[in-house]
């Protein structure tokens, strides 16, 4: 039996010195096998006398658990080690850039149009939209802006060639502004309205602060009840929701025919925050939108009671608060579509 | 309107600097645009006298004179360059010393070998006008030695106020003032226009036929002026702060009382007139010469100012050149009259006019102000041109507008601006801007409407004034309590914005382009199309409106590989405007290009072109967002801007939406574009319906796939075939998809081969071999027969 030992330190050895998986079956083979060379040592078994033969068989088998035990491991870390030099193998330059990485993206008139729908519809306006080119009843006369009014002279109308259209009496604009749209929501709707009217309108007047095409949102509020404190109060928190900074907000008389009351509305200066800066003109404040209450003469064009119903208008200049947001210099940016600018939003 | 502060506050001096009257007319509604000091930054600049002058020994256009009016006393030689520099003549002098705009020190210097101590100034370089020809001629009564700023009261700021259209009433130094007065409960001084008794008795007839349009006309003759006299300087002082430039004494004189009280006058030359006057309309045909010198056509219902024979002048817009005062006028007939602003608006407009009177009359006058500016206007004009006046002739129609009464309620005070505002509060400030209180009950007031404040007619109005002077940002703010009831909310219509997001994820930039565009340009596009033109574009190449959005897409793609972009892929939403035999088709529309490589330059792939089916599968993949791709399909068309062999049409339902294709070599080559440019356009509306999405059962049996190579003719569209084998193929094929196509070597040239992969599987059970034979069996034999196909 002092063969035993020495058969088991020698498949040990080889066990140890496997470099595969198919070495080391082989010396599985060779002394765990059926026909193995420590398997045959049970042969001699039958040799031994009754009381040794216990004692013997043991430790053959032990031998033959070392041997096994030892294949295991030693299976275990080839495994391992093959699976590492595989991985190896396979590794790759993960920081080279990704195929079809890159996207196209919304003009930055689009994000804010998006933005200001967004934040409107929290509180539950929805989005109403328009032609484009409208006819004098809706763009002005509807809106308390009768012919020859001196308001008509602040809006630089397009007038088109009405040689296409079908019916007659009354010429055709393109919208100076989205307002007519409003006048088509309250024709067609019963009060209470809540409707924000995104869209482009036109102005004939070109030069470095005016582009003859540009984007308004007006809101319009009709219900019972609503002054002149919920118009303050939407607008207040309309513009710091917009501009996410707790600016001042101040409101100033003006005049649109189609609000009584009206006001302008300036936020403190979103740049310098109102210390005065090239953006406010040193004046700290900045000229931001327009509002008031629907003159009664509004409601009655559109056949709202205006004894009943109260409501509040707004107009938003979105290329003048993307210009503010983003901090663009230059208005004509906005219709050049240069890439290298639209890439930016 | 431009006005100057020292104006101003001779009207109302309330303790306040200038700053605080610029924010508080700013936040009363009369928006102050700019403010600017009357003049530049100097001191020690006197009215000088030039006492003599002589040539400089050595410089043609150098002179020397020598100038009285130092402070020491004495003359001091100066060298001048002015081409009007000449003895006797008073000019600003800039001593020794004196500091100039521009922090420019005036220091002893020798010109040309020739002392010269100090230096003679024109308005310019002072910064007090615009004047740059030479020196600034003082009035010849000035004080020599006098300082300037104290002599021209140059410490002084010029306000212009920007004023909305409905508050006519501040056009005027007056107006401005109270406003100024009601905001700091300070006392407005009225001028004194007494009446100017008449000292002749001449007087011209007045007939007012048009009388809706003309309610109020005054005339006077004054006989005997004399034109040459000038205008004091106190008043061209305060014409030139205004933007006004002093003309003649009678013209300055008009212009004054038009800015002081905002009554615009106009004064005839008597000796030009034939007869009495008669306020009329234009009659077809009539025309005048106005006083800028054009002869003007007149309109048909223009309002005239006429006498027995012949127009005079435009009422309240310009007067005529032939009755104009010149320099040999000596009687003047002087006009203060009311035209109602429907009369005057639009009109000078329509003449391509517009002129401070104009402006005035079309935004209103104060209906009661005609008698005080004529009262102010005689008293000025004798004070300086002398002359006899003779009685003022009144006459009215039947249209004076009366003064405006408007009822106040309590409780609209309250629902209208959310504030409890107590009854003295509202009669105070009603009062204060110069309304009278007629009646009041526990309900409200009845307050009648000074002739001034024409544009107060309503409630709302009222709501206004209290707002306003009570102050804007002193009334409450809150939000509107809403309703918090849930809406219909559809799932079969999706958002433009989930189209956007999707063309943004498939690489694309959206742009927005003018919705105007060159009439060549659309032509080049649609030439069948006759577009909307605009009467008066900015440019001609803005001068339609867009029947496409493809133009603009294509010139947004120029401007940016003119910038050295290689690979453009561009979309646009937008309306198009297509004339029909309705009207005009207002259509949203939706719109995209590609151009250039199909992936971005980068180290895995190989550079390949975009072409018509990387298009094309962007827009199929747009067209599936809602869910019912299958309700699209596309179709061999044409369009005149795009090649006719790689055009389709995008049918939605059998109805035509839209077009796909590649730019037509034809228009490349005019357009200078480059190869390989494939742009689409799609109706946005059908794009809109989405499909809400129906569960059906996942079959747990195998499916089946046969694979067919057809060899076909090459004209026949691979839909029709898809189509037929749908069809045919029984209600178990669930996949059909084309994996390849081969036209070449080893077939009839005049054939291509199609492969298909057809899928088959069942619901609830496997097929068999034996079924799924079948299926191909019927598909085979159905395309053999309707389309000539083969197996290859």
């Amino acid at each position: 039996m002092e063969n035993l030992a020495a058969l088991t330190d020698e498949a040990l050895a080889l066990v140890d010195q496997a470099e595969d998986l198919a070495a080391l079956d082989k010396v599985r083979v060779e002394y765990l096998g059926k026909k193995g060379q420590i398997s045959a040592q049970a042969k001699m078994l039958g040799k031994l006398s009754a009381e040794e033969r216990p004692a013997a068989g043991a430790k053959i088998n032990q031998a033959k658990q070392q041997v096994q035990v030892r294949i295991e491991e030693v299976k275990t870390r080839l495994e391992r080690a093959a699976i590492e030099a595989k991985l190896a193998q396979e590794t790759i330059d993960v920081t080279l850039p990704g195929r079809a990485r890159d996207i196209g993206g919304l003009h930055p008139v689009t994000r804010t149009l998006d933005r200001i729908a967004e934040i409107f519809a929290q509180v539950g306006y929805e989005v109403a939209e328009g032609p484009e080119i409208e006819d004098d009843q809706h763009n002005f006369e509807a809106l308390n802006i009768p012919a020859h009014h001196p308001a008509r002279a602040m809006h630089d109308t397009f007038y088109v060639e009405d040689k296409h259209f079908k019916t007659s009496g009354g010429s055709y604009v393109l919208r100076t502004h989205t307002s007519p749209v409003q006048v088509r929501v309250m024709e067609s709707s019963e009060p209470p309205l809540r409707i924000i009217c995104p869209g482009r309108v036109y102005r004939c007047d070109s030069d470095l602060t005016h582009t003859p095409m540009f984007h308004q949102v007006e809101g319009l509020v009709v219900d019972k009840d609503i002054s002149f404190a919920d118009l303050k109060g939407t607008v207040d928190q309309f513009l710091k929701a917009f501009f996410e900074v707790d600016a001042p907000v101040r409101f100033r008389p003006s005049y649109f025919p189609f609000t009584e009351p009206s006001a302008e509305v300036d936020i403190g200066c979103t740049q310098c925050h109102g210390k005065g800066c090239r953006v406010c003109k040193n004046t700290g404040w900045i000229e931001i939108m327009g509002c008031g209450m629907v003159h009664p003469n509004v409601f009655r064009a559109s056949n709202i009671d205006p004894d009943k119903y109260t409501g509040f208008a707004f107009g938003i200049g979105v290329e003048r608060m993307a210009m503010l947001r983003y901090g663009v210099n230059d208005l004509r940016l906005f219709f050049e579509n240069d890439l290298k600018f639209l890439q930016q939003f | 309107m431009k006005v100057s502060e020292s104006w101003l506050r001779e009207w109302t001096n309330p303790d306040i600097d200038t700053q605080a009257v610029v924010d508080q007319l700013t936040m009363a509604g009369i928006e102050v645009d700019a403010t600017e000091p009357v003049a530049g930054a100097f001191s020690g600049v006197v009215v000088g006298e030039i006492v003599s002058i002589e040539q400089h020994p050595d410089a043609d256009k150098l002179r020397v004179c020598q100038v009285a009016g130092h402070p020491d006393g004495g003359q001091m030689q100066v060298v001048c360059g002015a081409p009007n520099a000449r003895a006797g003549l008073k000019i600003p002098f800039a001593t020794v010393g004196a500091k100039l705009p521009g922090d420019f020190k005036i220091k002893k210097a020798k010109l040309r070998g020739v002392e010269s101590l100090g230096m003679l100034c024109g308005q310019t370089e002072l910064e007090a006008g615009d004047d740059d020809e030479g020196l600034w001629e003082l009035a010849a009564d000035a004080p020599v030695g006098a300082d300037l700023r104290d002599y021209l009261n140059l410490n002084d700021t010029i306000i212009e106020v920007d004023i909305t259209p409905n508050r006519g009433d501040c056009l005027s130094v007056r107006g401005l003032a109270r406003e100024l007065g009601v905001i700091n409960r300070h006392p407005v001084s009225e001028v004194a226009a007494e009446p100017v008794a008449a000292t002749i008795d001449d007087s011209l007839s007045v007939v007012i036929e048009a009388g809706e349009a003309c309610p109020r006309y005054l005339g006077r003759v004054i006989r005997g002026v004399n034109v040459a006299a000038p205008s004091p300087l106190w008043m061209q002082e305060k014409l030139r702060r205004a933007g006004l430039r002093p003309i003649d004494a009678i013209v300055d004189v008009t212009n004054y009382v038009l800015l002081e009280l905002g009554q615009p006058m106009h004064a005839f030359d008597l000796a030009k007139l034939d007869g009495g006057i008669v306020v009329r309309e234009a009659n077809a045909g009539e025309t005048l010469t106005l006083l800028d010198e054009q002869e003007i056509e007149l309109k048909e219902g223009t309002l005239l100012i006429a006498d027995n024979a012949k127009p005079l002048a435009m009422a309240g817009i310009m007067g005529g050149l032939d009755s104009s005062v010149t320099k040999s006028t000596q009687d003047i007939f002087l006009e203060s009259a009311f035209f109602n602003p429907i009369a005057i608006a639009g009109r000078a407009r329509s003449y391509g006019l517009h002129t401070d009177s104009s402006h005035r009359f079309e935004r209103g006058v104060d209906y009661e102000l005609a008698r005080q500016a004529m009262e102010r206007a005689t008293e000025l004009l004798i004070s300086i041109v002398g002359g006899k006046p003779g009685p003022v002739n009144e006459q009215t129609s039947d249209a004076m507008p009366q003064a405006g009464s408007v009822g106040l309620r309590k409780a609209r005070i309250v629902s209208g601006l959310s504030i409890e505002m107590d009854d003295a509060t509202v009669t105070d400030i009603v009062t204060r801007l110069g309304f009278g209180v007629e009646a009041s009950s526990a309900e409200g007031w009845q307050v009648r409407v000074p002739s001034w404040r024409f544009d107060v007619s309503i409630e709302a109005d009222l709501l206004e004034e209290l707002a306003r002077i009570y102050g804007y940002n002193r009334l409450p703010t809150k939000v509107p309590d809403q309703s918090m009831a849930i809406k219909p909310h559809t799932e079969s219509r999706q958002k433009l914005a989930r189209l956007r997001s999707h063309l943004i994820g498939r690489r694309y930039q959206e742009v927005v382009t003018y919705s105007f565009i060159d009439p060549k340009l659309a032509a080049q596009f649609e030439p069948e199309i006759d577009p909307v033109a605009l009467q008066n574009p900015i440019s001609t190449d803005m001068g339609v409106m867009r029947t496409s959005l493809l133009p603009g897409l294509v010139s947004a793609l120029r401007h940016n590989i003119n910038r050295q972009q290689a690979r453009v892929r561009l979309f646009e939403s937008g309306q198009k405007f297509v004339p029909n035999a309705d009207g005009v088709a207002q259509t949203p529309t939706l719109a995209g290009l590609l151009y250039g490589p199909a992936a971005a330059e980068n180290w895995a792939d190989a550079d390949s072109k975009v072409d018509f089916f990387d298009l094309k599968g962007d827009v199929e993949s747009l067209l599936s967002v809602g869910g019912n791709g299958d309700n699209f399909e596309f179709k061999a068309d044409t369009h005149p801007a795009l090649h006719p062999g790689q055009t389709a049409g995008i049918f939605c339902k059998g109805a035509k939406i839209g077009v796909l294709g590649a730019i037509h070599p034809a228009l490349q080559d005019e357009l200078d574009l480059p190869d390989g440019v494939f742009v689409f356009e799609v109706a946005l509306d059908p794009l809109l319906d989405a499909r809400v999405p129906a569960f059906s059962p996942l079959s747990k049996f195998p499916a089946v796939r046969r694979d067919l190579a057809l060899l076909v003719d090459r004209e026949l569209p691979v839909d029709d075939l898809l189509k037929a084998i749908t069809d045919t193929a029984g209600e178990h094929l669930y996949d059909l998809k084309v994996f390849d196509l081969y036209m070449g070597k080893g077939i009839d040239p005049h054939r291509k081969s199609v492969a298909l992969g057809l899928t088959f599987q069942h619901p609830s059970r496997t097929l068999n071999d034996e079924e799924i034979n079948g299926f191909v069996d019927a598909v085979v034999s159905h395309v053999t027969g309707a389309y000539g196909a083969t197996l290859r």
